[in-house]
């Protein structure tokens, strides 16, 4: 489902009472509050992480692809070059001429382009997977306006077919799954590598730090306030948002608490190793969760949704706070009104670090085509932003804000070899994913239907298996 | 563009379109275009088009340019008929989530065929001018359901700047049949199928007792009722009105025309066997003139939808099993359905329908990227772009006015930037009836206010 907007107009009314977009985030790091040994709350051992990773590279085969346009994720194009992988990582970039590795596959890619796995920094795939039945909506736990204790994890669904369609159309190799937006603090993210397992931990992108979804405006407050409840208002909002960091801020400086789940997320965000993903659309807003993040102690990391951070894009830059948005989504909501679909450009060109998100699984089989738009509408405007800074958006940029940049995101030696082969520019309506590799690992292949994954949901149903 | 006298009119005769003659029409010629003419065929080099009293006077290569006219050289860029937004919420929505703007669906009315959106329909939402500035001219405009599979009857629009938006009132009706007709119906697809021949009995019947012409349903001579057809008595026509009714007389009155086949009947349906259950329901019903309306498994039942003429407006790229009824969801639907036969057109079904119609270039780009994609079938660039213009039209039986750039057809055209399905382009200049629009919207006036953030030597309300 269409998470944040609903989709037909007629529906959406009712459909964001209850599918509210959120964000979060996960990693194999705990973010344990405190390395206070007062408590022994679990079973671990000393070091041992509670649901840690077990994702494995799969084997891959060393490859090159040669004579290929390289959007190598950090602002730079490469023409007529080529890019050697070899034991799940890059190992170069450059010229025509490089040497590869004896027994690579060698891919001529004339005419194609290659760019980093794309990077979907707002999903729902797992949490509310298709279909999109009541028994599948996992994504928000709205029974009360704050619940940092919850784990995206532990909704995600690893049967989602939307995780194939996000591959073999999008070229997505990495993912953060939020939770929704029914909450001020909707809980813990979780990134995840795009490669189907039985387990969720099967998926989780190791060493990814988690993240933390906060919510601002009309969700919070319609959840709670058409119950009666605390919030109704957005100054309700801030005050319980302000009450409950005091109370962690105490919580740490208390040497006897009592463990309690959801405030060592809260510690692991006052200690910087738990990011901020805060869905908040309007511009007055996104300045008033500034001052509170200061007063409480903590970096926002990005604002989702943010559809008016055009109108302080130099706060923004100042703040150094990312600004994950859609092309031009709007209208769906009151706080929606003011979207313009230059909103990108225009944090571009401030300096302003920009995001493409979907919070959609259609929209996150195309976020190519959504940063082609905002790109053309930059333009339009006047604005000066090479093909290559668009790309930029849904890689690099999205890969910093999981915290994850220095493992993917960008095609630089040493890092995950990430990678998607398009057939033809990425930028343009009429280019698709031809190949995708994560670590490495072609796991798409347009060429080869046995490289088109199925989930077990899929298998034995009518079209499984299908072009898609 | 209509006096009182043509309201008047098409009030008495449902589905009748409203003349549109602007008064402040000029004669344009517009040369050297790359010319599409939203039938299908290939572009045009070197095209002309003039545009007089609001229709195309003429369209094509060797085109004479009225004295008087406006010169207008294209310089080999696109021109084209504007988009047809194939199925829509436009109008009926200033914000989603803001009820009082919000006029798709009514909750708690007691009618459900009789509504109909004309009066509803609002030019001055600012998804009329988003959608016209990005080449939307024309859009079909569905209501929505809410208490009965019926949802009403919804009209033809178009997009320009004036309070005249209706350019086909009650052009058709919608009914909801897989999924969420079996939700309003109560609870199963068979209690949807009841309610509908039941609704039809009933406007059978109230059309019997008003004398209306052709309210008999599909029993023609010489076909023997198989066994899956209903009891007779279920089609039984009584002087009086039953005890049992459930329609409204003003709800049993409005389907008259859809059970005659003087209105469409767009039917929403998305499984392969909801979409072979809707097309039997031609057998009882014979003149029915259906379209069937998302269709996501139409590719599993091609040849059988093709056969029975039916055509279809499908959205573009639904390639998930959002919902059981469409667990076979690919975005070769359409080009499957295509080339099977089917006359088959993008709509927005289940999407951003009332402001996001800007999106019918990228889908139907889409499904022309689709052609390099091994195993997958997509359309050519040139039925793509017929599936956004002459074959919305064509299918809503308005394709020798709108849609099209053809002698007689409404003044509908875009002058585009490049290549109108590309990412990159953009409406340079948009006529409506023969009138240039603006491209001026309140995101523009947004977009300018903030070009740079800060503010200057006043507040950012002073700037406009």
């Amino acid at each position: 489902m269409k998470t944040e907007m609903g989709k037909t107009g007629a529906a959406l009314a009712a459909a964001l009472l209850i599918t509210l977009g959120g964000c979060a985030a996960q990693g194999g790091k705990t973010a344990s509050a405190s390395d206070k040994t007062d408590k022994h709350p679990t079973a671990l051992a000393q070091g041992e992480v509670a649901f840690a990773s077990t994702y494995a590279a799969y084997p891959s085969t060393p490859t090159v692809v040669r004579n290929v346009v390289i959007y190598d994720g950090e602002g730079a194009r490469i023409d007529n070059g080529s890019v050697v992988m070899s034991g799940g990582e890059i190992l170069a970039v450059g010229d025509a001429n490089l040497a590869a590795p004896a027994g690579a596959t060698e891919i001529d890619g004339a005419g194609k382009f290659v760019t980093p796995g794309i990077i979907d920094v707002h999903s729902h795939l797992g949490v509310y997977p298709s279909p999109a039945v009541e028994a599948h909506s996992d994504g928000n736990e709205a029974t009360d306006p704050t619940t940092p204790d919850v784990w995206a994890e532990h909704s995600v669904w690893p049967q989602d077919p939307g995780f194939s369609r996000a591959m073999a159309n999008g070229g997505i190799t990495s993912l953060q799954i939020l939770p929704g937006s029914a909450n001020l603090m909707g809980g813990r993210s979780v990134t995840l590598k795009n490669v189907y397992s039985r387990t969720a931990q099967g998926m989780k992108f190791p060493g990814a730090p988690y993240g933390f979804k906060m919510a601002c405006g009309e969700n919070p407050k319609r959840v709670y306030g058409s119950r009666g409840r605390k919030p109704s208002t957005r100054m309700g909002n801030f005050a319980v948002n302000r009450q409950t960091w005091a109370d962690a801020r105490a919580y740490r400086e208390d040497k006897d608490h009592k463990y309690d789940l959801g405030k060592e997320t809260l510690s692991g965000v006052l200690e910087g190793k738990i990011l901020v993903h805060n869905h908040c659309y309007r511009a007055d807003e996104m300045a008033q969760v500034i001052d509170m993040a200061k007063e409480a102690g903590y970096k926002v990391t990005a604002f989702h949704h943010a559809v008016e951070s055009y109108k302080i894009a130099d706060l923004l830059r100042e703040n150094d706070i990312c600004s994950a948005v859609w092309a031009d989504w709007w209208g769906f909501k009151m706080e929606a009104y003011d979207a313009i679909p230059e909103n990108a450009a225009l944090l571009d060109n401030a300096g302003a670090c920009v995001i493409i998100h979907s919070d959609d699984q259609n929209g996150i089989q195309r976020l190519n085509q959504e940063a082609a738009k905002a790109l053309a509408d930059g333009r339009r405007m006047g604005l000066q932003i090479s093909d290559a800074q668009a790309i930029r958006w849904l890689t690099f940029n999205a890969a910093k804000a999981l915290g994850i940049e220095k493992m993917t995101g960008s095609l630089k030696p040493g890092k995950m070899a990430d990678m998607v082969l398009w057939n033809g520019d990425p930028l343009s309506v009429y280019s698709r994913p031809e190949k995708v590799w994560v670590d490495g690992v072609l796991l798409y292949d347009a060429d080869d239907p046995s490289r088109r994954p199925v989930s077990d949901f899929e298998l034995g149903q009518p079209g499984a298996g299908d072009v898609k | 563009m209509s006096g009182p006298l043509n309201i008047l009119r098409t009030t008495l005769l449902a589905g009748l379109a409203i003349a549109t003659t602007p008064l402040d029409a000029q004669t344009y010629a517009i040369t050297g275009a790359k010319l599409v003419t939203g039938d299908g065929s290939a572009p045009v080099e070197n095209g002309t088009v003039v545009i007089q009293n609001g229709k195309v006077l003429a369209a094509g290569s060797n085109v004479a340019v009225p004295t008087g006219a406006e010169r207008i050289d294209a310089g080999g860029k696109y021109v084209t008929p504007g988009i047809f937004a194939g199925f829509s919420r436009v109008g009926l929505v200033e914000v989603d989530a803001v009820s009082g703007t919000n006029d798709t669906r009514a909750n708690s009315s007691p009618f459900n065929a009789s509504i109909d959106v004309s009066p509803a329909i609002n030019p001055t939402d600012s998804a009329f001018a988003v959608s016209r500035a990005a080449g939307v001219t024309r859009a079909v405009v569905s209501p929505a359901t809410a208490t009965s599979i019926f949802a009403g009857q919804g009209a033809l629009v178009d997009l320009g700047e004036d309070y005249d938006a209706v350019s086909v009132p009650r052009a058709f009706q919608f009914v909801e049949m897989g999924e969420a007709g079996a939700r309003e119906a109560g609870g199963s697809r068979a209690a949807a199928h009841a309610l509908f021949r039941n609704a039809l009995r009933e406007a059978r019947d109230f059309g019997s007792r008003a004398n209306v012409r052709g309210g008999g349903a599909a029993q023609s001579e010489g076909q023997s009722l198989s066994e899956t057809s209903p009891d007779l008595r279920m089609l039984e026509s009584n002087a009086d009105r039953p005890q049992d009714v459930l329609l409204t007389r003003f709800d049993a009155a409005a389907l008259v025309p859809v059970l005659e086949g003087r209105q469409r009947l767009l039917v929403h349906v998305e499984s392969a066997n909801d979409i072979l259950r809707t097309l039997d329901l031609k057998k009882e019903f014979a003149n029915l003139r259906l379209v069937l309306v998302g269709a996501s498994e139409g590719w599993r039942v091609a040849d059988r939808i093709a056969q029975s003429g039916v055509p279809v407006i499908a959205s573009a790229l639904n390639d998930l099993p959002g919902s059981f009824e469409m667990l076979a969801a690919t975005q070769s639907n359409i080009g499957r359905m295509r080339a099977a036969g089917v006359k088959v057109a993008i709509g927005m079904i289940d999407d951003e329908d009332a402001h996001q119609l800007r999106y019918a270039p990228q889908y139907a780009g889409n499904l022309v990227g689709l052609q390099k994609v091994p195993g997958a079938t997509g359309l050519s660039w040139d039925a793509a772009f017929a599936a956004i213009s002459g074959d919305v039209a064509d299918i809503m039986g308005v394709g020798e006015r709108y849609g099209h750039l053809k002698a007689g057809a409404a003044g509908d055209v875009v002058l585009w930037s490049g290549d109108p399905l590309e990412l990159s382009s953009a409406p340079e200049r948009v006529w409506i009836d023969g009138v240039e629009q603006s491209l001026d919207n309140r995101q523009v006036r947004l977009r300018e206010r903030y070009r740079t953030p800060q503010e200057g030597a006043l507040p950012k309300a002073y700037e406009r």
